[in-house]
């Protein structure tokens, strides 16, 4: 990609080399670079995951011991530093940088007319504080965690006292909660730069409900960033206070209250999984749209119920706490305002399937991965309105059920999005084309891959197997299995992927400015592939 | 929807390459590092954090500097303009979350106190402070340094630098004031900050605020000096405007944590 259009640059001086990469003003170099961390950190988490399947293969603890030297203690503090490592990793250095940072920085200047962000600089310092970020989470392995253990075995919600010095307290948590920190800095800042760039920087003509859904679905995505974000700052701030200045915040010696915590995470974490969806849901519009050759189906509910989704998103975090000892009329009140997310989200899964109804359709890669999206989508978000009963959710909370869940709705969702923006872009972004069979073995791949590791979850919660944890009872064996075996079928899928990657951008044929057609209408297919370091000298006028 | 065009050329500001963002990373990176070996008290890491710290505030001046040279050399255009006031307004709504957080936490324990401390609020043995005295006096002083500074933007609109000056100058002193008296007062504590929730969330809650008076202080200050410098004029100001902006909703902050924490949570003791 590094000749990316020098020749465009006449107007402007374009910068080269180690400038251009290290010192960025640009929207489309930032983005770029953000894809790039985002891939490294996927392949890191996806080798987490390995790790976590290949030790639940069978009953008993095998896998990590060895890795451990046959320590048993150190072999579970491993497995629960890998799935916090896991978790934060696919969340905060995965989806985040490769939906918002990534294809959000790339498109959404190009898709609303601008010729880049608003604050290009403050968009560089996004990117690079995801470095001291991961730096210090990775830090946080090797570093005493618990007495006498290495790394944060807190799981990704970080909660006390696990988390406060009576469970963890070596340096690997102070780490791991400065690298929240500089990533919730990071993503606030980005969050300011992408809500100013799509309120003031739209050319001429492009109203706001003339605006793509991608753009939309960015927009309300970093309003939620900019006023959850705050709130786990705090936390982690109280945390990091009662860790090592004698504050009492989560403390019930001193009149704190742990729960506390809780809802301070949840309040950020809840809308933090709609952050995590809404680029996809954006994404997965176009591509629908594209492939089926018709405009979206009811645009301006797609617009709107993304608005609400949104908003609905900030009261109802208390779902995630059904087991803490809630009052009963509040399970009631998180209960319902739970399941109302699924009127919305209804409205978006059905506008999908009809944008399809009737469509001239075309199935390549993008649309493959398109269509997977809706489909596994959707089956995550019936099981979520499952989980939404305070009553139900007594007996699933920490199940697989509920790891199953998330998984359809993250893995099997937002991470499909990624995969269907990346064959639906890639063409664009580096000007040479994916080969179409490589495309389509990689979605089935990983579609039987995925669905194998994750479907059986949903029989293991059933059957009660709690979750972050190394081992199992002999009775949940067979589906663990299943679900190893699935992992390695997406090992396979990953290696594949890696493969269409490394093709397209060495050998990949020539993109032309559309490949795709009469279907997509977006601004960035009246662009060049890839499009010029500077878009629209001359703003586009829109009718 | 594609169907578009030739406008007009665009009157944004495409930013030249810039180092700070990197340096700014990597010293937050030293100073991260630098704070969990001080908190664990690894030896010489204080020189570490402070090192990080040094960079990041290098970092943000020149950083800053180049802003407002940018903003000498004519590339703050009326279009570019809004987009900064979105900014300043977009940050001013993730600091108000912030303390969204230090309230909810307060909150959480004054309106259901636990046993462990009394089941009362203030808890028991806690001596809170008497709001209507150095508090009170604090609320004043913010309050008319609201007024203060907004005699400098309306002098600076007028054409009066005169005015403009004599405006911030009284500003920053007020503020210098409030965190002056703010001082005293912690010094002046019949709690600490380890002493149980009371503590923790009084010393946090008003410890952030304070710091916030301090930036917008300093923030007030850099105005002051540009206003020295000639930089205002009365159409072109907005340097001065996100300055005032920030200082008020450090006041409205403060006017929210004397109702709730001060009064509303003295006890019958306070004084």
């Amino acid at each position: 990609m590094a000749h990316a259009a020098e020749a465009h640059g006449e107007h402007h001086h374009t910068p080269t080399g180690w400038r251009r990469w290290l010192l960025s003003t640009n929207h489309k170099d930032i983005g770029i670079l953000y894809l790039w961390y985002a891939g490294i950190m996927g392949i890191i988490g996806f080798l987490m995951s390995l790790a976590i399947r290949i030790e639940l293969a069978e009953p008993g603890v095998q896998f990590m011991t060895t890795l451990t030297g046959g320590d048993m203690a150190a072999a579970q503090q491993l497995y629960n530093v890998l799935i916090t490592g896991h978790g934060l990793i696919m969340i905060f250095f995965l989806v985040m940088p490769a939906l918002i940072g990534g294809f959000g920085n790339f498109f959404v200047p190009i898709m609303i007319g601008a010729p880049d962000m608003a604050f290009p600089r403050m968009n560089n310092i996004s990117f690079w504080l995801l470095v001291p970020s991961i730096v210090l989470l990775m830090l946080s392995m090797f570093m005493e965690g618990p007495p006498g253990g290495l790394g944060a075995g807190t799981g990704w919600t970080i909660y006390p006292p696990l988390a406060s010095s009576a469970g963890h307290p070596g340096p690997a948590m102070d780490l791991a909660i400065l690298s929240l920190h500089i990533a919730g800095a990071s993503s606030i800042m980005g969050a300011i730069n992408f809500i100013t760039t799509i309120l003031n920087m739209r050319a001429p003509g492009m109203t706001m409900h003339k605006m793509p859904l991608f753009a939309w679905a960015v927009l309300v995505t970093a309003f939620l960033l900019l006023l959850s974000l705050p709130v786990l700052a705090g936390g982690l701030t109280m945390l990091l206070f009662d860790r090592n200045f004698g504050t009492h915040f989560f403390d019930p010696a001193g009149g704190g209250d742990p729960i506390l915590f809780q809802h301070l995470f949840w309040f950020f974490g809840h809308p933090e999984v709609y952050i995590l969806i809404l680029p996809g849901f954006g994404i997965i519009s176009h591509v629908v749209s594209t492939f089926a050759k018709k405009p979206i189906f009811g645009y301006l509910g797609m617009a709107y119920a993304m608005v609400a989704i949104g908003f609905i998103g900030f009261i109802v975090w208390a779902h995630h706490m059904f087991t803490v000892g809630l009052d009963v009329d509040t399970k009631a009140y998180f209960t319902a305002a739970t399941m109302v997310i699924a009127v919305p989200t209804g409205i978006k899964v059905f506008s999908w399937i009809a944008t399809m109804w009737g469509g001239s359709i075309e199935f390549r890669t993008p649309m493959l991965w398109a269509i997977g999206f809706v489909f596994l989508f959707t089956v995550g978000g019936v099981t979520g309105v499952v989980l939404a009963n305070g009553g139900v959710d007594t007996v699933f909370h920490d199940t697989y059920y509920v790891v199953a869940h998330f998984h359809y709705v993250l893995s099997l969702g937002a991470v499909f999005a990624i995969f269907a923006a990346f064959y639906y872009w890639i063409g664009k972004m580096s000007g040479r084309q994916y080969p179409e069979w490589a495309g389509k073995l990689h979605f089935w791949v990983t579609f039987i891959g995925v669905n194998m590791i994750f479907f059986p979850q949903h029989f293991l919660g059933h059957a009660g197997m709690p979750r972050r944890y190394i081992d199992y009872a002999d009775g949940y064996a067979f589906w663990n299995h299943i679900s190893s075996l699935g992992a390695y079928v997406t090992a396979v899928g990953v290696v594949i992927f890696l493969g269409v990657v490394a093709y397209t951008l060495l050998a990949g044929r020539r993109a032309e400015a559309n490949p795709w057609g009469e279907g997509a209408t977006t601004l960035e297919w009246t662009l060049p592939s890839p499009p010029p370091f500077h878009q629209f000298e001359v703003l586009p006028r829109i009718r | 929807m594609v169907a578009q065009e030739q406008g007009m050329k665009h009157q944004y500001h495409l930013v030249e390459p810039s180092p700070w963002p990197l340096v700014g990373s990597l010293s937050v990176l030293v100073l991260a590092v630098g704070a969990v070996g001080w908190m664990h008290d690894w030896a010489n890491f204080q020189y570490v954090f402070f090192a990080g710290l040094a960079g990041l505030l290098f970092t943000m001046y020149r950083w800053w500097t180049d802003v407002v040279h940018e903003a000498r050399a004519g590339f703050h255009t009326p279009v570019v303009e809004i987009g900064l006031r979105y900014g300043m307004i977009l940050f001013i709504a993730s600091e108000v979350m912030f303390f969204v957080s230090w309230f909810w936490a307060y909150f959480n324990a004054a309106l259901f106190p636990p046993e462990s401390i009394g089941g009362v609020w203030p808890p028991e043995g806690i001596r809170t402070f008497d709001p209507w005295h150095v508090p009170f006096i604090n609320t004043l002083i913010l309050l008319l340094s609201g007024t203060t500074v907004t005699w400098a933007h309306h002098s600076l609109l007028e054409g009066n630098r005169r005015g403009l000056i004599q405006g911030l100058w009284l500003t920053v002193l007020l503020g210098m004031s409030f965190t002056g008296l703010q001082a005293y007062e912690y010094a002046h504590a019949a709690f600490g900050l380890t002493s149980g929730i009371y503590g923790s969330t009084f010393f946090l809650a008003t410890g952030f605020h304070g710091f916030h008076v301090i930036i917008g202080t300093i923030f007030l200050a850099v105005c002051l000096i540009r206003a020295y410098k000639g930089d205002f004029t009365p159409e072109h100001h907005f340097g001065l405007e996100a300055a005032a902006w920030y200082w008020h909703f450090v006041d409205v902050v403060w006017l929210f944590l004397f109702s709730c924490i001060y009064v509303w949570g003295a006890g019958p003791a306070a004084g």
